[in-house]
């Protein structure tokens, strides 16, 4: 009897660091990759419990944000710099950076400044400079900074990382929604959503799901076998090759009536 | 249409490929190259990883290489017993040539090196084949008949182990050929191409083999040497895509078999001049790449 009353003490004491609660989830827990596969969308959508006894929903004083986070598996990345040596453009430093998501997109109910503190970013790895995490010491380079900064340019452009200040709607402080576009050149592997939910650029709740990404079908079985009987795969390729270039052969000069 | 490639890990429009491969086989079936110079930078400009896209031009190459090499063999146009000395030489060179380029790659400057190369080889092949070409062009124009050739006995008629190449109408002896195959395999497992446009040059300037049997004979030489690449490729890297393969090669045999008729029709001079406009215009591309300064100097690679 006792520890019961202990244990509701208890309770009672840790409630009002979580006054808000988050259940969210994915419009699909898993991302095939298929023969006609150019790319899906993920729809992240959920809800925020308040506890009861929380102040009431107050539409002139909004006090809660949410940022939802999508990342891919992270791998290390080696930057090359080119500089001009002899006249010609040559690759000279290098900097390994120990690990970088594959993809990553961060989206925001309003701009990610405002709703999240720099110590919180930096604790939960959130924002894109953020997510990119322990620059090694392998290169020598003289400004680390440009070298990561070029990491994220690289990636942005070609679609991988992106900022979407204002892409989660969130309805009366409690439904919340955002829809992530993920580009065709995926990488395998297991990708992590997550959600936080801020209050005074604090995070008072976070939530993590994660998603799939995997070839399927016809695509797993070639990819399989390109790895695991390499030679097998290798004279498969090349007999494709060889039938091909004969057949058409055949074929034009049977139309040429010859 | 959008279809995704396994090994590239990537979507690209089907019918872009097609395209691609249709016109690299179109040039393959003209001038008897391979076409993998050509091939291999436009899949980098794609979006093909460069590992993936060396290898996976081979195995194209030598699909669009046998479908054109058929034709020629109808025409008796391909000196076999020559092909077979150029192979030869070829998989002792690819051999020699990945050892090169594996021992260059742990120092990190294999991208330089691959680019000087092709600038080297492609400028001076160029201006070589351009000069020639010129003056053939003039000659032709000019109605003049040509000089009569004399037969200048140099060292290739000099050395020993003296062979009669029949389909060539020559009497040379056997280690200028192997070693022009060493060469040509160094040199396509180092730059990742079949060869050919060093070897059709090799073959006209250096062997003094007639141009009618010369493109016949470069396509046969490069099946063998880009088949032995693109299964080092396989087995030691993994990146030969097949699905990018197969329907690269859909559109590069259709491209070939237009290519052999057209390149039929045409003359040797304006062939040679041709083919040597083409590869001085790839040398220059890669030029200006390395000496203009690039828009963005940052690259990202998988570490070492």
């Amino acid at each position: 009897m006792r520890l019961v009353a202990l244990f509701l003490a208890f309770w009672t004491l840790a409630l009002p660091a979580a006054a808000q609660d988050i259940i969210a989830d994915l419009s699909q827990s898993r991302v095939a990759i298929t023969a006609s596969f150019s790319g899906s969308e993920i729809l992240v959508f959920g809800a925020v419990r308040h506890e009861p006894g929380a102040a009431p929903y107050d539409p002139a004083n909004p006090e809660l944000d949410v940022i939802v986070t999508v990342s891919g598996p992270l791998e290390p990345v080696t930057v090359r710099k080119k500089a001009r040596k002899a006249g010609i453009w040559i690759n000279a430093e290098a900097l390994e950076i120990d690990a970088a998501p594959a993809l990553y997109k961060v989206a925001s109910s309003l701009a990610l400044e405002d709703i999240l503190g720099a110590e919180e970013d930096l604790r939960h790895h959130i924002s894109i400079p953020h997510a990119i995490r322990e620059i090694g010491e392998v290169g020598e380079v003289g400004d680390a900074d440009a070298f990561t900064e070029a990491l994220i340019r690289i990636r942005t452009e070609a679609g991988l990382y992106e900022e979407m200040p204002y892409d989660v709607q969130l309805k009366e402080q409690t439904l919340f929604r955002a829809n992530f576009e993920l580009p065709s050149n995926l990488v395998e592997g297991v990708y992590t959503v997550r959600i936080f939910l801020t209050k005074d650029k604090q995070i008072v709740s976070d939530y993590t799901r994660v998603l799939n990404v995997r070839k399927v079908g016809i695509e797993r079985w070639i990819y399989n076998l390109a790895q695991d009987h390499a030679l097998v795969y290798g004279i498969l390729s090349l007999a494709i090759a060889i039938a091909a270039g004969w057949g058409a052969s055949a074929a034009f000069r049977y139309a040429r009536g010859s | 249409m959008q279809i995704y490639l396994p090994i590239a890990g990537i979507s690209l429009d089907i019918f872009l490929l097609f395209g691609l491969g249709g016109l690299v086989g179109l040039l393959s079936g003209i001038f008897g190259v391979g076409g993998g110079f050509l091939l291999t930078p436009l899949l980098f400009l794609v979006g093909v990883p460069p590992a993936v896209a060396v290898a996976t031009s081979a195995n194209q190459i030598m699909a669009s290489s046998v479908s054109a090499v058929l034709n020629h063999f109808r025409r008796r146009t391909v000196d076999i017993r020559m092909g077979l000395v150029l192979q030869a030489g070829g998989l002792v060179g690819a051999m020699l040539g990945m050892l090169v380029f594996n021992s260059l790659k742990s120092l990190g400057q294999i991208d330089l090196l691959i680019n000087l190369s092709y600038i080297a080889l492609l400028g001076s092949v160029g201006v070589l084949m351009f000069a020639e070409a010129l003056t053939a062009l003039r000659r032709a124009h000019r109605d003049e008949a040509p000089p009569a050739r004399r037969r200048d006995r140099n060292w290739v008629h000099t050395w020993p182990l003296k062979r009669r190449f029949r389909a060539s109408g020559l009497y040379i002896s056997v280690i200028p050929p192997v070693l022009v195959g060493i060469v040509i395999g160094v040199l396509s497992a180092i730059m990742g191409i079949g060869g050919g446009f060093i070897l059709v040059p090799a073959m006209i300037y250096i062997l003094h083999m007639p141009t009618k049997v010369v493109i016949g004979t470069s396509l046969f030489q490069i099946i063998l040497v880009s088949g032995a690449t693109a299964l080092m490729h396989a087995i030691s890297n993994h990146t030969v895509d097949v699905v990018l393969a197969t329907v690269l090669l859909v559109g590069g045999v259709t491209g070939a078999q237009i290519g052999t008729t057209l390149g039929a029709r045409l003359k040797a001079e304006q062939l040679r001049f041709l083919l040597a406009a083409l590869v001085l215009a790839v040398c220059l591309k890669l030029s200006f790449d390395l000496v203009l300064a690039p828009s963005e100097p940052f690259s990202l690679g998988a570490p070492a």
